[in-house]
């Protein structure tokens, strides 16, 4: 007599692409990928400027690669991603009383969303766009 | 009873997470896009100009802050997200992926000091 436990046939690295609420969190987390590389490029582009105008010039000329371009345009969409999942999540994590109740999830999450514009802008601004 | 790293980690994580939904796409938009793309000027980041910028010790600092809590916010995701792609030996990618966090740290502190 032998016991034969069931066992759950899962592939272990493509599990995710079973249904469309598994890939949007993948989706999500794979967004650390993006931020990790630029993040590093950024850290690059400053050894470069404290390394003097030749070098940082050469840093700058390097960003007009298509490669660096097209990762760039991806990262850029996957950054968009995790600001509106992050932010999307706040009001879960931030729960403000309001008299009786709580602050409504649309108005925490929606100040979010306002303060991301508004930071985004100044940012512009100060870029002179 | 033992102690555990994890309220460190998921700190880091968090404001991590926090300063690079409000930067990150803006961030590369400015420095990484809008000048190759023909969207800007070149001259806005120009070698005296950010220079000049990061040469004052608060915007220093809002750099420093800004690379260092993204690499720590993608450090702790890609530990976690390595587990969902079959990579379990969990000590071993803890190990590589803060390493290489706290490395970027000092890195950044080092570069910007030489500004």
């Amino acid at each position: 007599m032998s016991r034969r436990p069931y066992v759950r046939e899962l592939p272990r690295t493509t599990w995710w692409l079973k249904n469309g609420r598994y890939k949007r969190y993948i989706a999500r987390e794979i967004t650390c990928i993006f931020i990790g590389v630029y993040t590093a490029v950024l850290l690059f582009g400053v050894k470069r400027l404290s390394e003097g105008e030749a070098a940082y010039q050469g840093f700058l000329d390097a960003l007009n690669h298509p490669l660096f371009i097209l990762f760039h345009l991806l990262a850029l969409g996957f950054a968009t991603y995790n600001s509106i999942t992050w932010f999307g999540v706040t009001p879960k994590a931030i729960r403000i009383q309001v008299g009786e109740d709580f602050a409504p999830d649309g108005v925490v999450a929606g100040a979010h969303y306002a303060g991301w514009i508004a930071i985004s802008l100044v940012v512009l601004f100060m870029a002179g766009i | 009873m033992a102690k555990s790293n994890k309220p460190i980690v998921w700190g880091l994580f968090a404001a991590g997470g926090t300063i690079t939904a409000f930067l990150t796409p803006v961030m590369i938009f400015v420095t990484a896009l809008a000048i190759p793309l023909g969207i800007m000027n070149p001259e806005v980041l120009a070698y005296d100009r950010i220079h000049a910028f990061l040469d004052n010790g608060f915007w220093k600092l809002v750099m420093f802050a800004f690379i260092s809590l993204s690499l720590w916010h993608a450090a702790h995701r890609l530990r976690i997200t390595a587990h969902d792609f079959g990579l379990r030996s969990d000590g071993i990618m803890a190990t590589v992926v803060y390493a290489l966090a706290t490395l970027g740290t000092l890195a950044a502190a080092v570069y910007l000091l030489r500004i």
